[in-house]
């Protein structure tokens, strides 16, 4: 059903709306489903469960597989190259064979990390409701979709009736204004959003955001920004389509073509929020105010700015707080009360699908052309998909990071969460343009720093962490 | 689904904020053939020492709390990723009602489709809630009644909680929310018909190959 033009609604109600099958009463929907993405990790799993309930999968062509989790980023590699990935990788394979799910396989030219394929594909379209059992599913919402991550029996549910429940959230707008300072990128946005308003702000709403700063950046860097969404809590982070939206959209093999096309623009251009619409809570926040993030705990609220000082436990208000300050401080091996900059790294990661496209393999080359990667670090670049990585080598990106020093590999989650058995090792300090700094998230007793593409790469070539605004010009191509 | 309609045992006071799943199920066991034995090394960097043995001062360990049936714990409890496992995980460990001053959404939901009661309480009262558990002077007993939405403490206090009557009405019967769907399937099939002809883009994708 269209959106309806009589009251002021938002962006949200516009997309919730418009997928309502039935109501359940009490604030619970049943909605409709248009998009399910399947990764290894957890999609055999349910497609299993799913059969030993004696279902079948009710839309596989409204699904797409991949794997990602599991995969090896070993250049060359195979499914057989990561001891989960056989496993997994092949179950998936032929469980979607058999269920008539399109797959994109290892060696498929559009194989990647799910949240990086939905989007650069069209899979994930504006006004769409997409799921899958991944958290981090709040990234697709940059699109103008309706997107959140979904449990094992939720995604069995999906399968089985191409819908899901729901109740419905509340609503919160973040409006960020003004023009981003030199060095500063869209993961430190989102990183001093959280870092303000704390890792639990979000929970329960569909977050809108919006603004002059949000309204000038690119999809990719929308897609950064949703997808730490769900870091502070927020199911779904959304961003509304625009003309950014359609052109990176239009000619994309899985997108409308033609009237298709057409139509569906003329629908999209009626999603956006009404200047008169009310949200249940809105922050603004001003673009000059943000500089470039790390991380210095372990959970993404705990950032700072790269020029800060280590906060000492007791300079936080509440008990839990404090606590939670201390023992990340402890697991962190850091001390309160010095500068986080010349903190030694022994890891760099740039990756994962907050930050694996296109421009941020730019942003992260810029960093490292002409230099050099410092003797005390092992420096990754994984791209988010075969798609990108094809992309970045015709640019020539991938000379540049081999040059420099650091691995060029294979598209995949790899060391964000480190289920493909590349770990960082235990007490290892790593920079990694992923988005959880969780105790063990990269490895047993592994040290993550969060911070965005550009400030990985700093920290790479000057061996620890570093202002990337300070590292002086270079000359030549590296 | 079993049902959960009441429960009564001892509560386990855990007071820190923000656990994520990722210490309830750290992602390593994630990619194991089998989930049934998540409970098995569940809370794992809080649980065990580096060595692989319990650490004693984990509340979980602590002999009167081994059979937990509650857990009252701290803002945010399963913050971080949708994977099921951290439900698993603590109900293998026989934990049925987790009650805490909030919850992640995705870990909230996955409760329901677990039989596990999460039970959301402002902070004071949770303070006074771990003050009792933690107290072993009395009979330790705290119970819960899904029907009337009431917790009982082992003071005797009663505290009635929010429950959805659909939520409450599934945790009684022990519904499994994929049957009653496909029930309404012919909604589902009525809703595609007239959103093919508003959205034919939704359903016609072109080939994916
Ligand atoms: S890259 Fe990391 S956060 Fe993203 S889907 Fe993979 S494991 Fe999850």
């Amino acid at each position: 059903m269209p959106p309806t033009t009589t009251e002021a609604k938002t962006l949200f109600e516009n997309l919730w709306d418009s997928h309502v099958v039935r109501s359940l009463g009490e604030n619970l929907d049943l909605l409709h489903v248009d998009r399910l993405l399947i990764h290894d990790l957890s999609g055999s799993r349910a497609l299993t469960d799913l059969n030993e309930r004696g279902l079948s999968v009710r839309n596989p062509e409204l699904c797409l597989s991949m794997p990602d989790h599991s995969v090896s980023s070993l250049p060359g590699r195979t499914l057989a190259s990561s001891p989960n990935g056989v496993r997994l990788g092949e179950a998936l394979r032929d469980m979607s064979a058999a269920a008539g799910i399109p797959h994109y396989g290892i060696d498929h030219p559009n194989q990647g990390i799910v949240h990086i394929v939905g989007p650069e594909t069209g899979f994930t379209l504006p006004g769409s409701l997409l799921v899958c059992g991944d958290s981090h599913t709040s990234t697709h919402g940059a699109m103008g979709a309706l997107a959140w991550g979904i449990g094992s029996s939720e995604l069995v549910h999906v399968l089985a009736t191409q819908t899901i429940r729901q109740r419905r959230p509340g609503t919160m707008r973040i409006t960020v204004d003004g023009e981003l300072g030199d060095g500063v990128e869209a993961k430190d946005v989102i990183l001093h959003i959280i870092g303000a308003l704390g890792v639990a702000a979000g929970t329960g709403n569909a977050i809108e955001y919006a603004g002059t700063t949000i309204g000038a950046m690119s999809i990719e860097e929308r897609l950064t920004i949703c997808n730490l969404s769900i870091e502070f809590g927020a199911r779904m982070g959304m961003v509304a389509p625009d003309d950014t939206t359609y052109a990176y959209l239009k000619g994309l093999p899985l997108a409308p073509q033609d009237e298709a096309w057409d139509r569906a623009e003329t629908y999209w251009r009626s999603l956006p929020t009404d200047d008169d619409a009310v949200f249940d809570r809105e922050e603004t926040f001003r673009a000059e105010d943000i500089a470039p993030q790390i991380t210095w705990g372990t959970s993404p609220g705990q950032t700072l700015p790269v020029n800060g000082i280590i906060p000492s436990p007791g300079s936080f208000v509440e008990a839990e707080m404090q606590y939670n300050a201390e023992t990340a401080l402890d697991y962190m091996g850091l001390q309160a009360g010095k500068t986080i900059a010349g903190t030694k790294v022994d890891r760099v990661f740039i990756g994962s699908c907050t930050n694996s496209r296109l421009i941020d393999l730019r942003r992260a080359a810029e960093v490292a052309r002409g230099r050099q990667v410092a003797a005390n670090v092992t420096a990754w670049v994984v791209p988010g998909s075969v798609q990108v990585k094809r992309e970045a080598e015709a640019e020539g990106l991938h000379d540049i990071f081999l040059a420099a020093g650091f691995e060029w590999r294979e598209p995949g989650c790899s060391q964000c969460v480190a289920t493909n058995g590349e770990v960082v090792a235990p007490g290892e300090r790593c920079v990694s343009t992923s988005n959880r700094n969780f105790v063990g998230r990269q490895g047993p007793k592994a040290r993550t720093h969060l911070a965005g593409p550009a400030m990985a790469a700093a920290a790479a070539i000057a061996g620890e962490i570093t202002d990337v605004r300070a590292l002086a010009p270079t000359t030549g191509e590296g | 689904m079993e049902k959960l309609q009441s429960l009564a045992g001892v509560a386990a006071p855990l007071p820190r904020a923000n656990i994520d799943t990722d210490i309830i199920t750290p992602m390593k066991f994630l990619t194991n053939a089998r989930f049934d034995n998540m409970h098995e090394r569940a809370f794992e960097p809080l649980r065990f020492l580096a060595d692989g043995g319990e650490n004693p001062d984990f509340i979980l360990n602590k002999p009167r709390y081994r059979n937990a049936k509650f857990l009252i714990t701290g803002r945010n409890f399963g913050c971080g990723s949708s994977r099921e496992t951290a439900v698993w995980g603590i109900k293998g460990l026989g934990i049925r009602c987790v009650i805490a001053e909030s919850f992640g959404d995705i870990f909230f939901n996955n409760c329901f489709q677990n039989s596990v009661l999460p039970i959301r309480l402002p902070a004071e009262t949770i303070a006074e809630l771990m003050a009792e558990a933690g107290d072993d002077q009395g009979n330790m007993q705290f119970q819960v009644d899904v029907a009337t939405r009431t917790l009982t403490t082992p003071s005797g206090r009663s505290i009635t909680f929010d429950l959805t009557v659909d939520r409450q009405t599934s945790l009684l019967e022990g519904l499994d929310d994929i049957a009653q769907t496909m029930k309404d399937d012919a909604d589902t099939a009525a809703f595609q018909t007239e959103d093919r002809t508003e959205r034919p883009w939704i359903y016609d994708l072109g080939t994916i190959d």
